[in-house]
């Protein structure tokens, strides 16, 4: 009986949340699937036809839009990873007792939330906001410099959002590395840039996978920065996809680009992945 | 040589403080454009100091609906993961079974999807089956999110846990029931009190996947959202700022006391 009990324990444990994300997570996404194979209209119904015309047909609508949240996302995980590694190497090796506190400021944002922490950027990049306008009136800028509408602004608003998901894992490869292996580069005469190239940057590069497996993902599909700092010109997918689902109800072809964006940012990671070839990964993104 | 390598170190220091305050600048404008006076209906130019949006901060009836909406859920949220997520957090830190590998891929790919794509999917669903959304799709979407986080962070704990304290509790006569109630649940508690908060600030902060569920129902970043075209009144950066301060205080106040017990 109470071997019984031992072996129905976790499966009992595990019942209610799973079921919750089978029924919420998976399900969804297969229905998404057959919703993206039917055609029709909102007033008139859907149809199954298995046909795989509104994944061709929107791809050639909007593979602008698209190849330019890819790029996007890409730029801002390559600036985050310049903008992040020095932050997280000083915290982890110099930053003493006030470790925590560092990186709790770099943590700061989270407090306020994500669509107000955007338009307060706004706020800043307007034409006469606060920042440019003393500029402008001091002579330093020209009259008609402008940032919000540009590729510029929409990349910066994405790299403010996520900077903490990239500092993070990196530290937290960086504070595992033992000194006594840097000590032991530099005592076989390993210049600092030697060691640093060949025994800290190697060990820290699971920490830049896990950084850019939280960035590129949630940069290249996101819309609210590119909305609210963007233009016409700046249109990611994201933009159409929330347009196509939540105005126009246009729900096949609004699934066949959903479904692209994550089959295309699965097999980028994924590819990622296997090029870097480290099983360090997944534990480090879990944490 | 060393001079270099300190100097090298004295650059990063200033550099991180650099960062960190470009991470704070945004934030510092929306505490401050809550003391603002604006004079038109754009609260973007500063005009002068007033506090009167602090104590009209509840004026705007469908702001402050929007942020007992954003609570509400919120909590629910906390509570519903938080259950769950324990369950299956102990589960998988405590026992090995059939299937733990299966339930480790499905909340890797439900932390790490975007989540646009399971905003629009579950949307899909709902049209699918003919639910129409509103708080209850909202809570539903929420949980699913935040659960496997809750799950990690208490597995994280249960994994470090000491087996001779549950086999010295069955040595005395405790059932197992009795013994994870008794001796377990209060040693991984601060974890679950940690995933709960984890789970309800992800909630509260969620605009995405909200975006997609939410149908007419209003929550606080919805409402942001939609006002940012006619211009925001500044009782949203009150609110903000409330929210921010509320944070900050319990986020101190739980490493305090973290501190204490260690020490």
């Amino acid at each position: 009986m109470d071997r019984v009990k031992r072996t129905l324990a976790p499966y009992l444990l595990v019942l209610p949340g799973g079921l919750w994300l089978l029924l919420f997570f998976a399900v969804p996404m297969a229905t998404m699937l057959s919703l993206s194979l039917q055609e029709g209209d909102i007033v008139n119904g859907f149809v199954f036809t298995g046909h795989w015309q509104n994944y061709t047909e929107s791809l050639a609508d909007y593979q602008t839009q698209l190849i330019r949240s890819l790029v996007y996302g890409a730029v801002t995980s390559i600036v985050l990873i310049a903008l992040s590694f020095p932050v997280a190497y000083w915290i982890a090796f110099y930053g003493g007792k006030r470790k925590a506190t560092y990186l709790f400021l770099i943590m700061l944002p989270f407090f306020v939330s994500f669509v107000l922490r955007t338009i307060s950027w706004r706020m800043l990049l307007t034409d006469d906001g606060v920042l440019f306008h003393p500029l402008k009136e001091a002579g330093l800028l020209p009259d008609d410099f402008q940032v919000l509408g540009t590729s510029t602004a929409v990349v910066a608003g994405l790299v403010y959002s996520f900077l903490p998901f990239m500092v993070l894992p990196i530290y937290v490869a960086l504070e595992r590395i033992d000194p006594r292996v840097v000590e032991a580069a530099r005592d076989l005469y390993a210049s600092p840039m030697t060691s640093f190239r060949k025994v800290v940057f190697p060990l820290a590069l699971p920490g830049v996978f896990a950084g850019v497996l939280m960035t590129f993902v949630p940069a290249s599909s996101d819309y609210v920065n590119s909305e609210l700092l963007g233009s016409s010109e700046t249109t990611m997918i994201g933009q159409v996809i929330q347009a196509k689902f939540l105005q126009n109800s246009d729900y096949p072809s609004a699934s066949a680009l959903s479904f692209t964006l994550m089959a295309v940012l699965l097999i980028g990671v994924f590819t990622y992945a296997r090029a870097l070839g480290t099983e360090d990964v997944m534990k480090v993104a879990a944490r | 040589m060393s001079a270099l390598r300190i100097n090298g170190a004295r650059v990063l220091h200033a550099y991180t403080w650099l960062l960190i305050a470009w991470l704070i600048l945004p934030i510092g404008v929306m505490i401050l454009f809550g003391f603002n006076d604006p004079s038109g209906r754009y609260n973007q130019t500063w005009q002068g100091f007033t506090l009167k949006w602090y104590r009209d901060v509840f004026a705007l009836d469908a702001l402050t609906d929007a942020l007992v909406v954003s609570l509400l859920i919120a909590v629910l949220t906390a509570l519903i993961a938080g259950a769950l997520g324990t369950g299956i957090g102990y589960a998988l830190g405590r026992f090995r079974f059939r299937g733990s590998g299966g339930l480790n891929l499905l909340m890797f790919a439900a932390i790490s999807s975007p989540e646009l794509v399971m905003g629009s999917s579950l949307l899909s669903m709902f049209v699918s089956v003919g639910i129409s959304p509103g708080v209850t799709t909202i809570t539903i979407a929420h949980v699913m999110f935040s659960v496997s986080f809750v799950a990690i962070v208490v597995r994280a704990r249960v994994m470090t846990l000491d087996r001779s304290l549950e086999e010295a509790a069955a040595d005395l006569g405790a059932s197992g029931w009795t013994t994870f109630w008794k001796v377990i649940f209060p040693i991984i508690l601060p974890a679950v009190m940690s995933g709960v908060m984890l789970a309800f600030a992800l909630s509260i902060d969620d605009f995405v996947i909200t975006n997609f569920t939410a149908g007419t129902t209003q929550t606080f970043p919805l409402w942001i959202w939609g006002a940012t075209r006619v211009g925001l009144p500044p009782q949203v950066n009150v609110m903000g700022t409330m929210i921010f301060a509320a944070g900050v205080l319990f986020a101190v106040i739980a490493n305090l006391r973290s501190r204490s017990k260690k020490g």
